[in-house]
């Protein structure tokens, strides 16, 4: 499976590829050499994934060709990029979970498939002796379910090594993990950097800028700018990606003195496992405020969500809004008493994918007076607020018809932000809102998120983005092992005091270890 | 972008029957028969004259309702796999009532069991479904169990309390309930033929479930329940709720099916009434696309392959049970053919090619260049 040849360069010229009434990749030259870090970005949608899987051979372009080493070459399927020293680490694992580590590998290493056994040994030598060299600590042992998000991120690395791949694409690489883990992957990814040659794909700028010597800019499947990635300040990336100057809004007020809408009082909520997801938790979020929720994903942020819109039994504990207590009332109780809810999981919590965008933006009302008569769809006035929503949230779409599923991260999330807020709501509660949305689209998501806190709307704010919780947020509460560990008011927090806290060490205790390279061990905060 | 996908849609489907078609014609092949000669007859055969015709319409009225009970529940999202069971049930219900009320006029009668039959299949769907909804009991399993259970029921009933007596007394024994009241009977269309008035009922049938589906609160619940179950969740529809009501609706189409065979074709409940009408109805529902208005048409061509099958069983020598070879690679065939749809990257192919081939299907759009 080792390549030929070591992979000096690879160039792309002239690619051209068109789908049905989308041209995704417009005359794109590229090259990428040995020892240098490519960072690939633009919006979604820009044509990155598809210019992507035309090199590892998915696809066929209509024109243009690759070559590696100067040598025009015809990939028909990963396995041709591979062999040719090409390997990619997909934005979704490819990973099967209750396998071990070595079993995975062993899946797509031919050489290890003897006649009736397959070598996991060899394959766990080949992890390590690849881990060891390139300073990506993986357990071959470790069945993929126990490992964190950001240890399956380095067990996708070292597979992609160990398949001979000497030139890597990632593509958003860092979508799923937390802010420690990224500045960990990105120091890894610095140090191996000058062995290998690193395409990186991801619209996060300030990763482009610390990880990239080069950068290219696809916009609407075309390069529109090539340069060195020192030479160019975060800003001016941004303004090249979108098409336009971009600042994300900031939430210059110091709000937190509203009347009290919403207040929690020890929660306690058991997650999938049995387990107290939630311990206790307090909180209380005021009118005409912003309340970030920050922490580690896993300590209780889905069970916080879930429990605020009805989804999951409250064992004991209020939820008080607005004096009634909405502890164990049905999704339907809650949507109705003025709470507005954008999910996690924008394409299966947030639209149904096969509905049209119209149908989405009534998923809430639509058996309301405005929108139905004796139970039957008043589909003239649904149109009209179809089109009135497209054009007030710049909802993206061929038409207000098309399936949500169909349209980008983005555009699906200005869907679901336009049913909530165009209901009214008298709180708010976004959890994750912008993961994985381009600049745009998250200029766009935040600036509306801070004008309904000028209404006067509570809005809770369930990030993992320290930068986004930072700038929105009016008071930071910070959530650890299903209990508010601290709030403090936005502007007494930093990125450093932050992290410290989501780690589960409060201002008091001593900090990490320097250099500690990810999280600490959870248990580490005990006392 | 609606034209491509019904070009595209059309196109797959077209190329989905030629495909069945080649490889039961393979089938046909090996066991000596011709195939030109067989799917002339299945294909001419019943429509040569008003008789075929008349009795291709009655085969398609118990399949289009069962169809759109069957696109209601998928719509839905859950797999009724039991309206075999549902007819049976229907039947029986339907019978049932007719002989425990002989005297009542026809304008009572008649609704009343038809009412009856719909509420047999409904219970016996209704169960599918509320074991799904509060137990989380699959409901491929649940509908099959329920099939056996209600083929024993009604073989026990047709040979036990529900025989008719006097198979009792000239001791032929055949296994079937006595003649029903006239006044339950479905008037004839065409007189002469067996065609009844069940074929505008099960039309009126079609066009209401259009307008509960697409035009209606409860049927936007009930797909929103089928396509999306967590954000329809998230945006507070119980969805358990729905998928009972889509099981007693689609139970209450096949049961409703089993009544109409019962008032208009057979006037008494015998065995194997339904003759597989609640499998072929699925495929009937996924070949109209589980849209009403493709149901229709859909349940005329199966119509068409059941009369035609039994032709060539007389003329071809081709034993009529091939149409069951052909039901079952045309579900296959529709099965890959929809991952084939799914697939962007197929769809761009096939949509450059057939722009090559047919550069007029295209006129007046853009983005699309051979």
């Amino acid at each position: 499976m080792t390549s030929l040849e070591p992979i000096s360069e690879l160039k792309l010229e002239g690619i051209t590829k068109r789908f049905p009434g989308v041209l995704a990749c417009d005359g794109i030259t590229l090259d990428v050499r040995r020892g240098e870090v490519l960072a690939l970005v633009g919006e979604n949608g820009a044509g990155k994934t598809t210019l992507m899987n035309i090199i590892m051979g998915l696809y066929r372009p209509d024109s243009g060709t690759i070559s590696v080493n100067g040598e025009v070459v015809q990939f028909r399927a990963p396995g041709d990029a591979y062999a040719r020293g090409i390997g990619m680490v997909h934005q979704h694992f490819m990973l099967v979970p209750n396998m071990t580590v070595a079993e995975n590998l062993a899946m797509g290493l031919k050489d290890l498939h003897h006649f009736m056994r397959l070598d996991i040994k060899g394959a766990a030598k080949k992890i390590r002796e690849v881990s060891e060299r390139y300073e990506l600590p993986v357990n071959p042992d470790a069945y993929i379910w126990q490992l964190s998000v950001g240890e399956q991120q380095r067990v996708e690395l070292v597979k992609t090594l160990c398949l001979g791949a000497r030139l890597l694409i990632l593509d958003e690489p860092t979508s799923a993990l937390t802010p420690q883990e990224t500045d960990d992957l990105i120091e890894r990814l610095q140090r191996m950097a000058s062995e290998l040659a690193i395409i990186f794909i991801s619209h996060k700028l300030n990763e482009v800028k610390a990880l990239s010597d080069r950068v290219s800019i696809l916009r609407h499947g075309a390069v529109v700018f090539n340069g060195h990635t020192a030479n160019h300040e975060p800003s001016e990336l941004a303004a090249l990606m979108t098409g336009h100057e971009v600042t994300l809004p900031r939430n210059e007020g110091s709000g937190g003195q509203g009347t009290p809408l919403l207040s929690v009082r020890q929660l306690r909520v058991r997650g999938d496992r049995g387990n107290l997801a939630l311990d206790g938790l307090d909180l209380e979020l005021r009118a005409g405020e912003v309340l970030g929720v920050a922490g580690v994903s896993g300590n209780g942020q889905r069970e916080f969500a879930d429990a605020l819109a009805g989804l999951r039994p409250v064992e004991s504990g209020e939820i008080l809004f607005q004096g009634r207590n909405l502890a164990n009332n049905t999704p339907r109780q809650i949507i109705d008493s003025g709470m507005g809810y954008v999910p996690e999981d924008r394409q299966t919590e947030g639209i149904v994918p096969s509905f049209s965008v119209k149908d989405n933006l009534i998923l809430k009302d639509f058996a309301s007076k405005q929108f139905s008569r004796l139970s039957y769809l008043s589909r003239k006035e649904i149109d009209r607020n179809a089109e009135q929503l497209k054009e007030r949230f710049d909802i993206r779409c061929p038409s207000t018809s098309t399936a949500t599923g169909s349209l980008s991260g983005g555009n699906i999330q200005k869907v679901i932000l336009a049913r909530e807020i165009a209901r009214g709501p008298k709180a708010l509660v976004a959890v994750y809102p912008t993961r994985g949305i381009d600049m745009g689209a998250q200029e766009f998501i935040h600036s509306q998120l801070l004008e309904r806190r000028r209404e006067g709307i509570g809005i809770i704010l369930i990030s993992e983005e320290l930068e986004e919780v930072m700038n929105l947020s009016d008071r930071i509460a910070v959530i650890y092992k299903g209990r508010i560990l601290k709030v403090l008011p936005a502007v007494e927090a930093t990125r450093e005091r932050l992290g410290i806290l989501m780690a589960g060490l409060t201002d008091t205790d001593p900090p990490p270890a320097a250099g500690a390279p990810s999280i600490p061990a959870a248990g580490a905060a005990h006392e | 972008m609606n034209k491509q996908k019904v070009i595209f849609g059309g196109t797959v489907i077209i190329a989905v029957s030629l495909v069945a078609a080649l490889l039961v014609a393979l089938v046909l092949l090996a066991i000596g028969a011709s195939p030109l000669a067989t799917y002339k007859t299945i294909l001419t055969g019943p429509l040569s004259d008003l008789f075929g015709v008349t009795e291709v319409l009655v085969r398609s009225v118990p399949l289009l309702l069962v169809g759109l009970g069957i696109a209601i529940s998928f719509r839905s999202g859950i797999l009724n796999i039991g309206a075999e069971g549902q007819i049976q049930m229907g039947v029986l219900a339907a019978t049932a009532t007719a002989l425990a009320l002989p005297h009542l006029s026809k304008g009572f009668l008649l609704p009343l069991v038809l009412l009856a039959g719909a509420l047999g299949g409904a219970i016996w769907g209704g169960i599918a479904g509320w074991l799904r909804a509060r137990l989380q009991v699959n409901e491929i399993l649940s509908t099959v169990m329920l099939n056996y259970i209600a083929a024993q029921i009604h073989t026990f009933l047709l040979r036990g309390p529900m025989l008719d007596p006097n198979e009792l007394e000239t001791g032929s024994g055949t296994p079937q309930s006595m003649r029903l009241p006239d006044a339950s009977f479905l008037d004839q269309i065409v007189p002469g033929t067996r065609l009844h008035t069940g074929l505008i009922l099960a039309l009126v049938a079609a066009l209401l479930v259009w307008v509960l589906l697409w035009k209606t609160t409860l049927g936007y619940r009930m797909r929103a329940a089928g396509a999306g179950a967590k954000a329809a969740r998230y945006a507070g529809i119980p969805v358990e709720r729905y998928l009972i009501i889509a099981m007693l609706l689609a139970g209450g189409f096949a049961g409703l099916a089993g009544a109409v065979e019962v008032t208009g074709v057979h006037h008494r409940a015998i065995e194997g009434i339904s003759s597989g009408y609640g499998f072929a109805g699925i495929v009937v529902a996924l070949f109209g696309m589980l849209h009403p208005g493709g149901i229709i048409p859909s349940s005329v061509f199966f119509g068409i392959l059941l009369i035609g099958a039994d032709m060539t069983q007389r003329s071809a020598r081709v034993p009529a049970n091939m149409v069951l070879v052909l039901q079952g690679v045309i579900i296959l065939a529709i099965v890959s053919g929809q991952s084939f749809l799914r697939n962007p990257y197929a769809q761009e192919r096939l949509m450059r090619w057939l722009a090559g081939l047919a550069p007029w299907l295209f006129k007046s759009k853009k983005g699309v260049q051979p």
